[in-house]
């Protein structure tokens, strides 16, 4: 019935005959100016670049629609709600408070006023142009400076408070949808004549937000002043000097837990009597673990992507420990586990193994849908509503081991269209049970781990980590991903020479993450846009 | 009787400072019936909704007989003290046409807006509760309010539009800060003074406004559309400082808590569900006795419902599609298991609303309530027989205690008495096989 049941490639990026390095880059087809809603870190990372870390900010907003495999390209249509919007005047209130109290004023706010119990145009212009100009991404408009300044003088006489006056214009600039809202704008592109390209402030947020996962900082402000961005050589040094900069871990991190679903840790939890020693605590450093892994091996060793999938390296923290069954050192410490240990890759860390999992049983079919899906950038389709599960049910049938309960699945033509390409991959890791511990039996019976990915053969979880690191869909998925992630856009077509173009330099350079971050951010494809800017 | 408006009255005797009102708070308020405002004015009518994930079975979920003598199944046994505010509708239909079958998704999108989905990325028109509350929302603090006992901020049944869920509180502390927080006007505290902060930040307001106009000039149409929701919002916050700045008329019913409840920890345990549900639920109650808002969704559990059973290797969802029919029982026992605990935390809802008086009567019988889910049976994704329930009498414009049959017709048919009941001029609602222009006239008084 379901003999056409494969995994379906979302596009053939990657199995293209690929262009030369040295070719030059295509061009980019669809390339939409976008109109981002900030995603809750985006926002509270840029506060805390603007305000300091230390503000006590609690507001959890949900994550945007999954678009193309990622919850980022949802923010290009995401809308504000009224609740929405409620809670981002509400976490305005608690910063503007706090940037005013009276430990924090005299570091936030650049100059005394002259009294505090009535307004001072002079301190208050100079607090809000800053201010303003970094929540905005852009210098202030005299105009809109003047309006800014004149609420904060309005509302510093109504109350007596100068400070407390500055608060309601901090709270009221929290709420521009000029802040809220990333929206382009573009401007002609005098080496293509009859193109546009991002506008300098535009092009340094969009920037930002790719390599950092905030808005831009003071020093990325100035080079697009400078109009530095308009030059090969200008953005050369900027996305130089963006990826040298320790916010790029941040910046990698959004991007990993993104493509990853780590979102799906929000509401995570393990059967307790089934699996003691997984807490809330291990599920917030499973995740954590596995951030570490990828910006040591990406960032801080600047080493081959396809590595993740084979490292022995990894950090543990005492509750993860209880997990892998070792003891170590309080706080976070690195562990590399011997040849021939099952734990090699991000495949064998507890968050891949506990997401991707039932509360209180392994799931073959829900890690090699994983791989397929996050990693490979390949759709399984979802089971026919009609499924007939009658053969898993079968209270007679007594299935020791997850092999044996989904060899029935494999048996029924219905079943193994689509399990056949989930489930050689997940059986491979069922040395892990449900909480991501090791085991070699289940329910008595020794667990064979052997499987296949896409023909190729392994016998266990650290021989499907290298079977993934040599398959060449790894490394374009990540390319597909990273760039729509860059341009906030999702791939609806006609980026597969693109892709191919970015894939040749990716392999070409020894997969580097950092190189391909540099690669795509500085490539004319990420500053093009097909639109104009709307005129009033 | 009087034109004057006792609003208009107290703001008067406000003249901008504190005051205390010497004015009894209770009954005095109301009509000489207990069932109306004393100026006459009905007693506001208030719709909400309550999910649960996963259907039921209905061999031990649907009562044998229709009318008002049924007995409950022993899935629904719970209800018992409960059934006399309840009807349970039974044999109603989601067709989903040319669209294919989305498992946990096609009946609630059907359900409450009308339109069968086309995918899982589908999400057509807005919710049933989204059209009511831009009918009989716009006075209150709060247009809406939703929440949900799973904990995930990602459960909702509740959207604006496609890409604008209506998020829910998921946080007892966030839900009573946001309720009952520095912001809540207690219509009765016996002093009111305006505060100053509201005004100026209405005034700060009305820049970002301003703001947000400009914006739209510059941007695309969709993205305009997004811009014209965003102001949207930033009026709903005018009105809600407005409030602030109007003394509310006294409600005997509203006696919100003095403290924020203890935060639950994450987890899916049927028993720290029942806990947040409870939680939410107080609060919710308390919300619409206090009049925040008068349109309201709770969730029990997602659609794939991810409620454990400690002990029990697998969730309520994988539990409906991989546990064996017991052949003597004629059902899957841990799934019909999870269906009660479902109905234990309906009933507990209903309940709490019924225990709220309001008037001569309770604040549930000011309300009318659809508890609704996603299939009938979940282990074969079925789309018939998918059962609904209300609750409350709507001020007297839903009767109660009724086992109906619908016939084989559309599960739209009760989103359509809802939003005709609650006021929304509408002559058909839905698409396809599920538009209807008929009421389920057994329940209308």
């Amino acid at each position: 019935m379901l003999a056409g049941c494969s995994a379906k490639t979302e596009t053939s990026a990657g199995a293209k005959p690929q262009a030369a390095v040295t070719a030059p880059e295509p061009p980019i087809a669809n390339a939409p100016l976008r109109v981002r809603v900030l995603t809750q870190d985006q926002y509270f990372n840029s506060l805390a670049y603007v305000f300091g870390p230390d503000a006590r900010l609690d507001a959890r907003f949900p994550p945007f629609r999954r678009t193309d495999g990622l919850l980022a390209l949802g923010a290009g249509a995401a809308g504000v709600t009224a609740s929405g919007v409620e809670k981002f005047q509400h976490t305005a209130q608690l910063l503007a408070a706090q940037v005013v109290d009276v430990r924090h004023r005299d570091f936030l706010v650049p100059c005394k006023p002259k009294s505090t119990t009535a307004s001072d145009e002079a301190c208050a212009t100079q607090f809000i142009k800053a201010t303003g100009r970094l929540l905005y991404r852009a210098p202030m408009t005299p105009e809109k400076l003047a309006a800014t300044v004149g609420a904060a003088n309005d509302a510093a006489d109504k109350v007596h408070d100068f400070y407390r006056g500055l608060a309601f214009a901090l709270e009221g600039m929290l709420l521009d949808p000029n802040f809220i809202f990333a929206a382009e704008k573009s401007e002609p592109d005098p080496a293509n004549p009859g193109r546009q390209r991002l506008d300098p402030h535009s092009a340094a947020t969009r920037l930002s937000l790719f390599l950092w996962n905030q808005l831009p900082d003071d020093t990325l402000l100035k080079a697009a002043d400078r109009g530095d961005l308009n030059t090969k050589a200008g953005r050369m040094k900027v996305v130089d000097g963006m990826l040298a900069n320790p916010r790029v871990e941040e910046g990698t991190r959004a991007f990993f837990g993104d493509m990853l679903g780590f979102d799906d840790f929000d509401s995570l939890s393990k059967d307790p009597m089934a699996y003691a020693s997984f807490t809330g605590a291990t599920a917030i450093d499973a995740r954590e673990q596995t951030l570490r892994v990828i910006v040591d091996q990406l960032i801080k060793k600047d080493g081959d992507y396809r590595d993740l999938f084979t490292t022995r390296t990894t950090f543990l923290s005492p509750s993860l420990a209880a997990v892998y069954r070792l003891q170590t050192a309080p706080g976070w410490v690195e562990v590399n586990f011997p040849e021939g240990s099952q734990r090699a890759g991000l495949l064998s860390q507890v968050s891949f193994l506990a997401l991707h999992a039932h509360p209180a049983r392994s799931s073959p079919t829900r890690r090699g849908k994983a791989v397929r899906e996050q990693l490979l950038c390949q759709k399984v389709p979802e089971p026919p509503a009609n499924v007939d599960f009658s053969i898993v049910e079968d209270p007679k049938a007594i299935y020791h081991t997850a092999r044996e309960r989904v060899t029935a699945h494999l048996s029924n033509p219905v079943c193994a269209g689509c399990h056949k390409i989930t489930d050689p991959i997940g059986l491979a890791l069922e040395n892990f049970d449900g909480a991501g511990q090791y085991r070699d039996t289940e329910k008595g019976a020794v667990i064979d781990a052997s499987g296949t990915l896409d023909g190729k053969p392994f016998k266990d979880a650290a021989g499907l980590g290298q079977a993934l690191h040599d398959s060449p869909a790894l490394a374009s998925c990540l390319v597909r991903r990273a760039f729509s992630y860059g341009v906030g856009s999702p791939d609806t077509g006609g980026r597969d020479e693109l892709m191919a173009y970015y894939n040749k330099a990716f392999s070409a350079q020894g997969y580097k993450f950092k190189g391909l971050l540099r690669n795509i951010a500085l490539s004319d494809a990420f500053f093009t846009v097909a639109e104009k800017t709307a005129e009033k | 009787m009087t034109d004057l408006n006792r609003r208009r009255v107290l703001r008067g005797m406000l003249n901008g400072g504190a005051v205390t009102v010497a004015l009894p708070l209770l009954d005095v308020f109301l009509n000489g019936n207990g069932n109306a405002l004393a100026d006459g004015k009905p007693m506001p009518v208030r719709f909400g909704t309550w999910f649960w994930g996963c259907g039921m079975n209905a061999k031990v979920f649907t009562p044998k007989t229709f009318g008002t003598n049924w007995e409950l199944p022993e899935e629904i046994a719970c209800l018992k003290d409960v059934k006399k505010h309840l009807n349970l509708l039974s044999n109603f239909n989601a067709f989903k046409d040319t669209s294919p079958n989305l498992c946990h998704y096609t009946a609630w999108v059907t359900m409450r807006t009308g339109i069968a989905p086309e995918s899982g990325d589908h999400r057509p028109g807005e919710t049933y509760d989204v059209t009511v509350a831009k009918k009989i929302g716009r006075t209150t603090r709060f247009q809406s309010l939703t929440a949900t006992a799973t904990g995930d901020v990602r459960t909702s049944f509740s959207y604006e539009n496609a890409n604008s869920p209506n998020a829910p509180e998921w946080s007892p502390v966030n839900f009573y800060t946001r309720l009952f927080g520095p912001d809540f006007q207690d219509p009765n505290a016996p002093t009111f003074t305006p505060n100053p902060r509201t005004m100026v930040r209405k005034s700060v307001l009305s820049g970002v406004m301003d703001q947000t106009n400009r914006l739209k000039g510059k941007v695309g149409a969709e993205d305009k559309a997004r811009l014209d929701q965003y102001f949207t919002g930033l009026r709903d916050l005018e009105r809600q400082f407005d409030q602030q700045l109007t003394k509310p008329d006294p409600i005997a019913a509203c006696l919100p808590p003095k403290a924020a409840p203890e935060d639950t920890k994450i987890g899916g345990d049927t028993e720290l569900v029942a806990h947040r549900h409870k939680l939410m639920t107080d609060l919710m109650v308390m919300a619409v006795a206090c009049d925040q808002t008068r349109v309201f969704n709770m969730a029990y559990s997602a659609a794939q419902a991810a409620t454990i059973k400690v002990g029990y290797e697998k969730p309520h969802h994988t539990t409906t599609h991989e546990e064996p029919l017991d052949e003597r029982l004629g059902y899957q026992p841990i799934v019909s298991w999870f269906t009660q605990r479902s109905m234990e935390s309906w009933a507990y809802y209903v309940d709490a609303f019924s225990k709220v008086k309001e008037g001569s009567g309770s604040l549930l019988d000011n309300c009318l309530i659809i508890g609704s889910t996603d299939q009938s049976l979940a282990r074969i994704h079925a789309l018939d027989n998918v059962p609904m329930f209300t609750a409350g009498r709507a001020g007297g414009k839903v009767k109660a205690g009724l086992h109906i049959d619908g016939g084989g017709s559309t599960v739209v048919r009760l989103g359509y008495t809802a939003m005709k009941v609650m006021g929304v001029d509408i002559g058909s609602w839905g698409t396809k096989s599920n538009t209807t222009s008929k009421e389920v006239g057994e329940i209308l008084a």
